[in-house]
């Protein structure tokens, strides 16, 4: 399932499509009403008492990394057909595509853009088009309390560059969630991190995700 | 390119050179035939309607976020390293909007043996409307 981490990687667009996106509520901003921390930890929701967002299976989940999935090896002509296309109608650098110049840079080779993604492109079995897969969203109510949901945005922290030949590995956690009263209700904030390392063990990217529940 | 930016030369409350782009299906398309992110509403005005966007299809956020890293780099040089970027997708990228990313300097800091320079961050549309605010963090030699 190498494909995974590219999920991940494209869920802010996904995400971006569903929210009612002309403008999303500042709710990090929004008053906090009503919050009393629950000592000793979360109480659970149950069907009757919604107290909570989060769910055992979160809380089983939480700070356990999920399995490895390599990417394909990077090639120069992904990287420079990458370049090509988020500088588009203009030249991208030469450090993408032009390997003499590359050599003379302190890098020694052509580099990838850092938001590049090695995991496009993945062999997956037959699925059903994006199409039916979006008109099934579309049709489930997503209108009970904890259903709706937003994309809070990333951070993501960037060590060594991508290199032609390298073979990237992706895992993704649970790191850790809040939960507060916001203008939306009971809200939850979860924060997913998503970890590529190269085939040497360098870090690449550490990306953190915060999704929003409420 | 190498490095076009010394620490010594940045001063917090510095722009970051505008860098914009209009975005159509044209820019889409390619970047949904890099990144295989083939999904309608990106694809189709009917489907872009149907997920509540009245103009129709509208641009990946990952889109933006590409623009945002192409805007520090071209900045700062092919030499330099992107070590942070954070924001929020808050508005929708729409069909030949005009994106141009802006950035403030807000912190200059040495630490970890990097020269670090942080800036507030955002892609406005051509009506001035912040679509992605956030923050970066790319370092830069020292002329030192």
């Amino acid at each position: 399932m190498a494909h995974r981490a590219q999920s991940t990687n494209r869920s802010g667009c996904r995400a971006d499509a569903r929210t009612l996106p002309k403008q999303e509520p500042n709710i990090q901003d929004a008053p906090i009403r009503n919050f009393e921390p629950i000592v000793g930890g979360y109480r659970l929701s149950t069907e009757s008492e919604q107290s909570t967002l989060v769910t055992q299976d979160m809380v089983d989940r939480q700070g356990v990394w999920g399995s490895e999935r390599p990417s394909p090896p990077v090639s120069e002509s992904d990287i420079r057909k990458w370049a090509i296309a988020v500088y588009w109608p203009k030249q991208p650098p030469r450090i993408y595509w032009d390997a003499d110049y590359a050599k003379s840079s302190r890098w020694g080779t052509i580099i990838a853009p850092p938001d590049f993604n090695p995991f496009a492109w993945p062999i997956v079995p037959d699925r059903p088009s994006s199409k039916e897969r979006s008109e099934a969203a579309t049709n489930t109510p997503r209108s009970g309390r904890g259903q709706r949901g937003m994309n809070g945005g990333q951070v993501d922290t960037y060590g060594v560059p991508m290199r032609p030949g390298d073979i990237i590995t992706a895992r993704n956690r649970l790191r850790d969630w809040n939960e507060r009263e916001t203008r939306l209700g009971l809200t939850l904030f979860t924060f997913h991190e998503t970890e590529w390392r190269n085939q040497t063990g360098e870090l690449v990217k550490l990306r953190v995700s915060t999704g929003i529940r409420y | 390119m190498a490095y076009n930016v010394y620490f010594e030369d940045v001063n917090v409350g510095d722009k970051l050179p505008e860098w914009s782009r209009k975005t159509d299906f044209m820019s889409w398309n390619r970047y949904a035939a890099v990144n295989d992110e083939f999904v309608y509403i990106h694809m189709d005005d009917e489907a872009g309607r149907a997920a509540l966007n009245e103009q129709g299809a509208f641009g990946m956020g990952n889109l933006r976020y590409a623009y945002i890293v192409n805007a520090l780099l071209d900045w700062v040089g092919d030499e330099a390293e992107v070590r942070e970027i954070g924001c929020q997708f808050r508005a929708i990228n729409q069909k030949n909007d005009v994106l141009t990313v802006v950035g403030t300097v807000t912190e200059k800091d040495a630490a970890d043996g990097e020269h670090r320079i942080r800036l507030d961050i955002d892609v406005v549309n051509q009506k001035g409307e912040p679509t992605c605010p956030g923050h970066a963090v790319i370092v830069v030699p020292s002329r030192t």
